[in-house]
C-alpha cells in the first residue's frame, strides 16, 4: 500500500486527493495543513465580508470529504523540512512522516516588505487565509477608515468586502494604475473611474514612506489618516521545502509536465510552481485558482500510477467589483480588436493566426468560447472570427466541429 | 447517462425551449404568470445564423472544466454525473463563464450567482427534461448516446 503525503490543505491538495482517488483507492493519504480549517475556497474571504457567503458555506468540499477519501488530515501542523533520501517529512512536533509520494502544495503567501513604522500600527493586517479575514471582520466598524496598500486582485477584493461595513476605503499603490497583472492601461481606467463612482479613493504612483499610529505619510508627501490597514501589495511563493531540500526552483518550484519536481517521488502543484502558459510561451507562476485545480489533479493522478499531462496552462480571471464584472484570459499581444460602450470594454487580442487574449469588462457573457479557443489555440482561419469579434458564438464553428462539440464527441 | 442533445438540422429556430426553460425554472405554475411581460433567463440558449439555428445548454462534461475551476466548490457532478450547482455557495464570480468552451453558464436572473442548466432534476419537471417535452421538431432529444 502506498504512502501519500501532501504539505498544505487548500486547492491542489484537495484536487491531488481526487486525483489520486481516481486511481488508487486503497492507499495511505496524510494530509498536513498549518491552517486550523479544512480547506475553504481562499477566494472566499473577500465575498464573506462583502455577505455574498456564510461561513458554513465556505467549505471547499463537502463535510463528509476527508471521510469518503479516508484521509488522515493533520490540521495546524506545519512541515519544517523534507529529507529525500530518507524519504520523509518533519513535523513542527517532530513527528516524522515517510512517503512513497510527496506532493508539496504549499501554494503562496502574503509578501510584506519593510515599511517604517508599520509594526507600530495597532490594527494591522494581511488578506490571505480565513483567519485574517476573520480579524480584520472583527476590527471593522461603521466610523472607521480603512487604508489598503496594494490596488492589485487581492487588495481591491478586499476593499469590495469592507466597503458598505466602514466609513470609507482609501487605496495607495506605487504603480500608476490598478489590476496591472490583468488589464491593460485603459481597461485599469475603466475599473477605476467605476470604482471611484462607488466611492474608493485611489493615490496611485505613491507609496507609503512612514506609518506613525494612525497616520501613514506617503512618499509624495501626503498623509492619510486611518484606523486599520491592510498590506495587499503581491504574494511570494512557499518554495523553500522543496529548495532547502535541493530541488529546482525559479520564481517558483521547477516541474516537469506531470508536476515531477526535480527530487525523486516529490510533485508540487499550485501557486507554489511555475507553468508552461501556452499564451505567453514561458514559463511562470499563475497563481489563480483554477491553475492550482488542474496542477493538483494532475500530480494526484501521477503519484498514484496514472498517466497525466497538464499541458494547456493559461491565465484566466474572472473577477467582481460590486456587480462589475471583469474576465480576462492569455496574454495580450498581437492585433487588438476592440469595442466599448458606456457599461462595458471589450479588447480581443490576437496574432499567428491564433486568439491570444481577451479583457472583458462590464458584459461576460459567454467568455469561456474565448478561453476554449486561446487555451486549445484553435487557428483563426477555421472559424468565422468575424462573428466571434462581435459576440462569442458556436455558431462561428464549422458545422462539424460543431457537431462534434455539442455530441460531446471531442 | 442521459442527456440533451441538439439536431441542428431540425432546429427551426423558434426558441420555445427558451420559453420552456424558462417556465420550468420559474417556480411559478401558471405559465402566463411566469413569462408574461418578463425578460426570460433561460438555461438554454438558442443561436441564429444564416438559415442555421441550434439551442445550447450545458453538456455535462465528463471533465467539466467549471467544476475544477469554481472558485467556492459550488459546482460539482452529482450521482448520476449531472453537473450541478449550489447556489447557496455560489458567489457569482463567474470564472465558470469565463472557462465553459460551450457558453452554456451564465448568470441567474439577478446577476448574484450563475445558472446552468441540470437536466431539469432541479425543478418540478423532476428530471424530463421541458425542453425536451416541448420541442416542436423534436430537435432537442434527451438520451443514452
Ligand atoms: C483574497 C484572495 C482572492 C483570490 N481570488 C481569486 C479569484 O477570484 N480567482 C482565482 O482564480 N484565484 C483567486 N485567488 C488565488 C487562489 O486563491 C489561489 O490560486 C489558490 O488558493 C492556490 O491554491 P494552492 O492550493 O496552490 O495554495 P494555497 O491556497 O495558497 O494554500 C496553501 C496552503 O498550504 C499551507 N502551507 C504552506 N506551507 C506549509 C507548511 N510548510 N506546512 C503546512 N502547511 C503549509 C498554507 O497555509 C495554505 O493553507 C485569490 C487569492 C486570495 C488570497
Amino acid at each position: 500500500m502506498k504512502k501519500y503525503v501532501i504539505i498544505g490543505n487548500s486547492v491542489a491538495a484537495t484536487h491531488a486527493i481526487e486525483g489520486i482517488r481516481s486511481v488508487d483507492g486503497a492507499g495511505k493519504i496524510t494530509v498536513v495543513s498549518d491552517e486550523p480549517h479544512a480547506a475553504y475556497g481562499r477566494p472566499l474571504i473577500s465575498y464573506y465580508l462583502y455577505g455574498r457567503i456564510a461561513r458554513d458555506k465556505m467549505d471547499y468540499r463537502s463535510e463528509a470529504f476527508y471521510e469518503r477519501n479516508q484521509v488522515d488530515l493533520k490540521l495546524g501542523r506545519r512541515a519544517e523540512k523534507i529529507d529525500p533520501t530518507a524519504k520523509t517529512v518533519l513535523l513542527d512536533d517532530g513527528e516524522t512522516l515517510s512517503y512513497d509520494r510527496l506532493l508539496v502544495a504549499t501554494g503562496s503567501r502574503p509578501f510584506l516588505p519593510p515599511m517604517e513604522g508599520l509594526d507600530g500600527v495597532k490594527d494591522r493586517f494581511t488578506f490571505m487565509t480565513l483567519d485574517d479575514a476573520l480579524s480584520l471582520e472583527r476590527a471593522l466598524s461603521p466610523e472607521k477608515d480603512v487604508l489598503i496598500v496594494g490596488a492589485g486582485l487581492i487588495g481591491l477584493k478586499c476593499a469590495e468586502g469592507v466597503f458598505d461595513r466602514v466609513k470609507s476605503v482609501t487605496v495607495v499603490d506605487l504603480a500608476d494604475r490598478i489590476l496591472p497583472s490583468i488589464l491593460d492601461g485603459e481597461g485599469s481606467a475603466f475599473v477605476k473611474e467605476f470604482l471611484e463612482k462607488k466611492g474608493v479613493r485611489f493615490l496611485l504612483g505613491d507609496s507609503v514612506a512612514k506609518f506613525d499610529g494612525g497616520t501613514a505619510t506617503l512618499k509624495s508627501g501626503k498623509t492619510v489618516a486611518f484606523d486599520l490597514v491592510v498590506v495587499a501589495v503581491g504574494v511570494r511563493p512557499n518554495v523553500e521545502l522543496v529548495k532547502e531540500a535541493g530541488g529546482a526552483v525559479n520564481r517558483g518550484i521547477v516541474t516537469d509536465s506531470g508536476q515531477r519536481t526535480s527530487l525523486p517521488d516529490v510533485y508540487a502543484a499550485g501557486d507554489n510552481c511555475e507553468s508552461y502558459d501556452v499564451t505567453a510561451k514561458q514559463s511562470r507562476i499563475l497563481a489563480i485558482l483554477p491553475n492550482a485545480a488542474l496542477q493538483g489533479e494532475c500530480a494526484g493522478v501521477n503519484m498514484a500510477g496514472g498517466k497525466r499531462d497538464f499541458l494547456n496552462a493559461a491565465p484566466v480571471n474572472a473577477i467582481g467589483f460590486f456587480d462589475l464584472h471583469v474576465a480576462t484570459a492569455g496574454s495580450y499581444e498581437g492585433e487588438c480588436y476592440e469595442e466599448r460602450t458606456e457599461t462595458s470594454y471589450k479588447k480581443l487580442f490576437y496574432k499567428d493566426n491564433m486568439l491570444k487574449g481577451f479583457i472583458l469588462i462590464g458584459n461576460i457573457e459567454r467568455a469561456g468560447i474565448y478561453t476554449s479557443l486561446i487555451r486549445n489555440m484553435v487557428p483563426l482561419d477555421s472559424v468565422d472570427f468575424d462573428l466571434l469579434k462581435r459576440s462569442p458564438a458556436l455558431m462561428a464553428f464549422s458545422r462539424e466541429a460543431r457537431r462534434d462539440k455539442l455530441a460531446r464527441r471531442q | 447517462m442521459k442527456r440533451i442533445y441538439v439536431n441542428e438540422e431540425w432546429c427551426l429556430g423558434c426558441r420555445l425551449c427558451e420559453y420552456e426553460c424558462a417556465y420550468a425554472n420559474s417556480g411559478i405554475s401558471d405559465m402566463v404568470k411566469a413569462l408574461k411581460g418578463k425578460t426570460i433567463h433561460p438555461r438554454i440558449r438558442v443561436e441564429d445564423g444564416d438559415g442555421v439555428h441550434f439551442a445550447v445548454n450545458c453538456r455535462h462534461c465528463t471533465e467539466a472544466i467549471c467544476v475544477k475551476s469554481c472558485i467556492a466548490g459550488a459546482l460539482s457532478r452529482d450521482g448520476n454525473g449531472t453537473v450541478v450547482i449550489d447556489r447557496e455557495k455560489c458567489v457569482g464570480c463567474f470564472t465558470c463563464v469565463t472557462v465553459c468552451p460551450f457558453g452554456a453558464i451564465m448568470p441567474a436572473a439577478d446577476g448574484k450567482a450563475a445558472q446552468k442548466c441540470a437536466l431539469c432534476t432541479d425543478n418540478v419537471k423532476n428530471g424530463v427534461p421541458n425542453c425536451v417535452t416541448y420541442c416542436p421538431n423534436r430537435a432537442i432529444v434527451f438520451e443514452e448516446r
